[in-house]
């Protein structure tokens, strides 16, 4: 299991409220693994001791100027390099103390950042796509800088590996929605261009995370919809010609993290080792819709592996270097370290991904390929969706509309988009429903829960809206299909309900006990069946109660929070249930919205096992049990009598088999 | 294609014997198995799993326990001997007398000089390996108590023993007794009762695993002799387990019929602390696991249930390959059936006795699919025992129905059946060249008997009423050592071909009594094979699944045989996983040629395309479904009817009726002891 530890501060952040990111520009690794350089978002790079948690020196350039990029350490000539006002790159050494004074020069072009690795050269990253490697800028400081991105193409994000043989710079461009992976090798130089499969229209990447594994890079990257996409690319893959077109990436979905309300806003995903992935600024998924965690998730099993809670403000930034996570939050720049054994099990289990060769890979691809073609005539129908428009029209328009609506969007056929779309749109029209008491859409609900995308934690209103409006069959289903309903949502609508079922003076008298929830009631298969013969079998318990109660009642029975009137409740809706079974044994009843008979014989066998001293001493339930009893009896008596008649009939059937495979027979078969 | 009348034949009651010890040799990728009733079968695990070699049990001899010493086989029992055997005649090399009592146990050690035997007396016996016998050396410091399992540590200096409540280390130089492990009895009852070590690995590193009788699994320190880890994972015994070449890996036999896998893991990967971790459990037996052996993709069991069971590890192999499919072999890859074609008579072959069978008789016609009323019942005619103590090895039937002969190891003995096989006499004069045969097969016309012997030559005797005469040897080139394994006469009489397990096949011209030609050698071992009746063609099937069909006169592949191999046979075939193990021909339709395995039998048509990749090969259902003129269009060259199981026998007599004799494992099942009671849930 991967594990992270108690983290420590590095530095506080400086104050300021409204300001969407940290102040820091970025962390990269110095000479060792306690090493780290920080650069803020101004003036500022600092050298700090990480165990230390104190910064060993610290530089600014002057006022009136600013970092542009952040400041990278080349561990070959033991320097600083960093960009000051977009053309101006600044180097030092560790004992230069004022900036100013160190090596600077001017080049011809916009900077968008310094990269350095161990065992790589630095390289500088223009803002138009170029790169240069930092000695031969230097040696012609004004060389003309060519534009490689076409006018309305913006740098993302970028890094830089260095591969056994080769340094790679990459970075991903957006250009009107689309995005795009560019690859730079160096020396022999070429360039590659990928087209990053769309995602939903309008989200872009919030994260990009790179790692090189097995001669292959692997970019990792988030959407605001939780999914973590990894894409592969082959170190060797064939350099393109001049002029070629975007290579379409394909994909892989590793994790669709839960992203509670509303999409991702800040959040960042990072590779730690080919397992698992550190995530920053997504909900917890048993910690209600908070996104201020740090979680370390296992892509191979898909489980989360450990979370933190971050105090503060998250900005959506995440570093990892030898094993310890940098975060900003709130008003602290943190470090935690961490751990991620890899589990030996899974491989012995051959649970492992196998590691493909290069051909396997290609074949991969080829098919992705395919796969890609196929799907994009279906993404075009989902774009025309437009969601703000669909949205506004479940806030604003009526009833009827809202429903057509619905069925509309339900009848689509692309599941994998309906999920995210079916919480967002129960949602809406839940707490359009909380807050306008006019407006309740019941059939439309309860066509969203059918989906079974929908759980409670995505829609936490709905079953409040459901009390509210007392929709006992909508709160049934919910209760029936939501896996996730925390036990206090479940007493507490029970409770209601209760109150509800003793005002319309349905129930039994020992109802004041607020705690037993688990009086029962026959389902809505039962209802009609019940009126006609409520005289001479008035069901035990409110009718309400009972639709409720029979998907609670599984669940409660397990938190065994049972008490002695429940108990006596229970058992009495459940020989209710009984009789009506055994009365009309050949009706088929309604699968899902009603206990099975085998149900209510394990239910009233658990009971009784449970609770049989406490109940054969309680009065009041003596004359239930001997009635139960006598007719249980019956039932074993009737049922022996068919268990002969089964015997002698599966005699029957033996002896006509017997017939069949006898030692010897001859027979005539027809060949065709 | 048309319709067929079936003998439909249940009531030949083989019954394999239960499975004692295993040995496996990765060097020749051989499993040798012995049974419980002194038979030992040897397993080419490098040719689709083929059973090679038969050599018949013994009354007096109770295989304990196995032992490869190279290309050498050793086998010790509790008749107290240590056995050597001689795979290329089948039988016995020599067995020496260990006087110790009933022998529980062998083992050699790593450079394979020596061999130890644990004997009930409580010794612990070495034996020299010599070239061509083994010696006696010495005793190790006798103990109290029986020994039941030894294991040599690879270094060959340190012998642990499993006894009666302990595991003994041994110092293979001095003799002597350096550590003592106590194992403690199970829990609860059987407190009292000894516990037994059933089996015991020692592993390089000094580690010991033990399994005994009290279910558990325990790992120890053979250095300190300190118990590391225990591993209670049965209720009954365990008796048997295996360790992996590499020893990362280890499997437990138990008396539920689970086989128990442990692997030798760190918890992480990056640290150094491995331990025995229990992963899986494979439950592919309802009776004991006797034997086991772990060979680099498999797991090998074989217990009371009579079947042999190769488990793949699927870390191990592709997955979804040939090799990834867990095997079981439940009889004989050879006929123990022999059919009289022209007296429907039938002879089946048991271990200890021969039973010959009229077959029934019926009148009328029916329609496809349904019984006829049978007229006449099957007749018992003659119900053989053998003499001696040596279980039956090989036997024929004349296709006249007029002789019967048999072999043992040490004997032969010819029969005259007369008055419609209902009496025999002994045919007493026979030829002194007419020895212990491995196989036997008479000429079609009945006038010759030919059995194969030694050094792959076949003896050609004419059978005549008052005398057999010999007629010759028929030799194949020098250096032909293996033992012939099928014989196959031509229906005119002038061929007879003879196939090894040097995969050699040879064919000679009777007439001449000398080599005719020799089929180019195939790597995989013919498993069937036969001479056409009017084309003399030779068809042989092989333990890889592959046809050929070898013209005798022009000495080469035919036309037809060429175009299998270029387009390959269909994938469905060549998975099928128990070999062929008869071909006959249809003399109605030359173009017909019958094959079958355990559970199908298929009727090849030449003169129909061959099933192509995209075709389906099971069709016959898909062809009753359609109506008469579209089953040309979706017709090919291999007609499968899988109608009947477990398939011993498929014939075809003179009047065009098939024989199918069958044998299905319920019945087999049923006659098994009951297993171990195991606790249902609300039982």
């Amino acid at each position: 299991m991967a594990a992270l530890y108690a983290g420590y501060t590095l530095r506080g952040l400086a104050p300021a409220q409204n300001r969407p990111n940290s102040g820091i520009q970025g962390v990269e690794a110095e000479r060792d693994s306690d090493h780290v350089v920080v650069t803020d978002s101004t003036r500022c790079v600092t050298l700090y001791k990480v165990s230390d948690q104190k910064p060993l020196s610290c530089w600014t350039v002057k006022q009136g100027h600013t970092l542009t990029g952040a400041a990278v350490y080349n561990a070959r000539t033991q320097e600083y390099v960093a960009v000051s006002d977009r053309k101006v790159i600044r180097i030092w050494k560790e004992d230069d103390i004022i900036l100013d004074k160190a090596f600077k020069a001017t080049v011809s072009s916009d900077v968008w950042r310094v990269h350095c690795v161990a065992g790589g050269d630095p390289v500088v990253l223009f803002h138009r796509g170029a790169v240069r490697l930092l000695d031969s800028l230097l040696s012609a400081p004004q060389q003309p800088i060519e534009e490689v991105l076409s006018p309305e193409e913006a740098i993302s994000w970028s890094t830089n590996i260095v591969t056994e043989s080769q340094q790679f710079v990459i970075f991903t461009t957006e250009q009107k929605g689309d995005h795009f992976l560019y690859l730079q090798r160096l020396n022999p130089n070429s360039l590659q261009r990928y087209h990053l499969e769309r995602e939903e229209p309008g989200l872009s990447p919030l994260s990009f995370s790179v790692s090189y594994r097995d001669k292959h890079i692997r970019l990792l990257y988030l959407y605001p919809n939780g999914h973590v996409y990894e894409s592969v690319v082959s170190v060797r893959a064939p350099v393109p010609e001049e002029g070629a077109q975007a290579l379409p990436l394909p994909r892989s979905l590793l994790l669709s993290l839960p992203v509670g309300e509303g999409l991702l806003q800040a959040a960042s995903a990072q590779e730690l080792d080919e397992a698992h992935v550190a995530v920053v600024g997504v909900p917890h998924p048993s910690a209600g819709s908070g996104k201020d965690f740090l979680c370390i998730w296992n892509t191979n099993f898909q489980t989360l592996q450990a979370g933190k809670e971050m105090a503060g403000k998250i900005y959506g930034q995440l570093w990892s270097f030898w094993n310890k996570l940098f975060i900003p939050h709130g008003k602290t720049f943190s470090v935690i370290p961490y751990d991620c054994p890899k589990s030996s099990l899974a491989s012995a289990l051959g649970k492992q991904r196998q590691s493909l060769t290069n051909d396997q890979v290609l074949e991969l691809i080829k098919v992705r390929i395919q796969f890609i073609l196929g799907s994009l005539a279906k993404h075009f129908i989902i774009k025309m969706l437009n969601k703000s428009v669909f949205n506004l029209l479940m806030q604003t328009a009526p009833v009827e509309e809202v429903q057509r609506e619905v069925q509309l969007l339900l009848s689509r056929t692309d599941t994998q988009d309906l999920q995210t779309s079916v919480g967002q749109l129960a949602s809406t029209l839940a707490s359009r429903s909380l807050n306008d008491p006019a407006f309740y859409t019941p059939s439309s609900l309860v066509q969203l829960v059918h989906t079974r995308y929908l759980c409670h934690s995505v829609c936490p209103d709905l079953v409040l809206l459901a009390l509210e409006r007392k929709d006992y069959f909508l709160c049934q289903l919910c209760l029936q299909f939501f896996p996730d309903i925390p036990e206090v949502v479940t007493c507490a609508s029970l409770i209601a309900q209760e109150h509800e079922a003793g005002l319309n003076g349905f129930s039994l008298a020992d109802e004041e006990d607020r705690s037993d929830n688990l009086a029962e009631g026959g389902a809505t298969a039962q209802r009609d069946n019940e009126k006609a013969s409520a005289a001479e079998q008035m069901c035990p318990v409110g009718l309400h109660k009972a639709v409720l109660l029979y998907p609670a009642s599984a669940r409660l029975l397990r938190s065994n929070i049972c008490t002695m009137l429940s108990n006596v409740l229970f058992l009495q809706y459940l020989q209710f249930v009984y009789l009506k079974f055994s009365h009309d044994a050949c009706k088929p009843t309604q699968g899902l919205r009603s206990p099975s008979l085998t149900q209510v014989m394990d239910w009233m066998g658990l009971l009784l096992d449970a609770h049989f001293t406490v109940l054969v001493m309680t009065p009041d339930v003596k004359d239930l049990l001997l009635n139960l009893h006598r007719f249980v009896k019956s039932q074993v008596r009737f049922v022996s009598e068919l268990g002969k008649i089964e015997g002698s009939l599966q005699e029957l059937d033996k002896m006509a088999l017997k017939r069949d495979v006898g030692q010897y027979s001859i027979e005539i078969i027809e060949l065709f | 294609m048309g319709e067929f009348k079936v003998h439909r034949i249940r009531f030949f009651d083989y019954m394999p014997s239960a499975i004692r010890a295993m040995a496996f040799s990765t060097r020749t990728e051989r499993l040798a198995l012995a049974r419980a009733d002194g038979a030992l079968e040897i397993f080419n695990f490098s040719d689709n799993y083929f059973q090679e070699k038969v050599l018949p049990g013994h009354d007096g001899r109770a295989v304990e326990a196995l032992c490869w010493v190279g290309p050498r086989l050793f086998s010790a029992g509790l008749n107290g001997e240590i056995t050597e055997y001689d795979l290329e005649n089948l039988r016995p090399r020599y067995t020496v007398d260990a006087y110790g009592g009933p022998i529980w146990t062998i083992g050699v050690n790593s450079q394979g000089t020596l061999l130890a035997v644990g004997c009930e007396d409580g010794t612990v016996k070495m034996f020299e390996v010599l070239k061509e016998r083994i010696q006696f050396q010495r005793n190790l410091d006798r103990q109290r108590g029986r020994i039941i399992s030894l294991s040599w540590h690879p270094s060959g200096t340190l012998i642990a023993a499993g006894m009666m409540d302990m595991i003994r280390i041994f110092d293979a130089e001095t003799g002597r007794a350096t550590h003592r492990l106590v194992v403690d009895r199970g829990a609860g009852a059987s407190k009292s009762k000894e516990v037994v070590v059933w089996s015991i690995a020692f592993l390089s590193d000094y580690t010991i695993i033990s399994s005994d009788s009290a279910g558990k699994v325990q790992i120890w320190d053979g250095l300190n002799g300190t118990l590391i880890r225990t591993h209670l994972i049965t209720k009954w015994d365990v008796l048997a387990l295996s360790v992996s070449q590499d020893e990362s890996s280890l499997v437990a036999g138990t008396s539920e019929g689970t086989v128990v896998q442990f692997q030798f893991l760190s918890s992480t990967v990056d640290r150094l602390d491995k331990d025995w971790v229990r992963t899986r459990t494979f439950k592919n037996h309802s009776h004991d696991v006797r034997a086991l052996a772990h060979t680099e993709t498999a797991v090998v069991s074989g217990g009371m249930d009579t079947q042999l069971v190769v488990r793949p590890l699927l870390d191990k192999v592709e997955k979804n390959t040939r090799e990834s499919a867990i095997r079981k072999v439940s009889f004989p890859h050879r006929s123990l059936v022999c059919c009289a074609k022209k007296a429907g008579v039938l002879l089946f072959q048991f271990p200890d006795h021969l039973e010959l069978w009229r077959l029934g008789e019926s009148d009328g016609y029916g329609k496809p699919g349904g019984s006829l009323p049978v007229k006449r019942g099957p007749e018992k005619l003659i119900q053989l025992k053998r003499k001696g103590e040596d279980h039956i090895c090989c036997s024929a039937l004349s296709p006249c129905g007029g002789w019967l002969a048999y072999s043992t190891v040490t004997s032969f003995r010819l029969y005259r059946l007369l008055n419609g096989s209902i009496s025999i006499c002994k045919v007493s004069k026979l030829p002194k060249d007419l020895r212990p045969a491995h196989q036997l097969c008479f000429s079609t016309d009945s006038s010759k008997l030919f059995a194969s012997s030694s050094n792959s030559s076949v003896v050609v005797v004419a059978l005549n009423e008052p005398e057999c005469k010999y007629l010759g040897t028929l030799k194949a080139k020098y250096g032909c050592r293996q033992p012939v394994h099928l014989l196959s006469a031509s229906e005119n009489g002038k061929w007879l071909a003879t196939a090894n397990t040097d995969c050699e096949v040879h064919v000679y011209n009777l007439d001449k009594l000398k080599l005719h030609c020799t089929v180019p050698v195939y790597g995989s071992c013919p498993t069937a094979m036969a001479i056409h009746p009017t084309t003399s063609n030779l068809v042989v099937v092989h333990a890889d699944q592959q046809i050929f069909e070898y013209s005798l006169v022009k000495k080469e592949y035919t036309e037809w045989s060429r175009r299998l191999q270029k387009q390959g046979l269909h994938s469905l075939w060549l998975e099928r996983d128990t070999p062929i193990t008869h071909v006959t021909f249809n003399p109605k339709n030359p173009a017909h040629i019958i094959v079958q395995d355990l559970f199908m039998f298929c009727i090849i048509d030449k003169s129909l395309p061959l099933p192509e990749a995209k075709n389906v090969l099971y069709n016959q259902m898909t062809l009753r479904s359609l109506p008469e003129p579209d089953r040309v269009l979706h017709s090919h060259g291999f007609k499968i009817c899988k109608d009947f199981q477990h398939l011993l026998c498929v014939s075809l007599l003179e009047d065009h009726s098939l024989v199918v004799v069958e044998r299905p494992l319920l019945d087999i099942v049923s006659q098994l002891p009951a297993p171990v009671r195991q606790k249902k849930f609300a039982t």
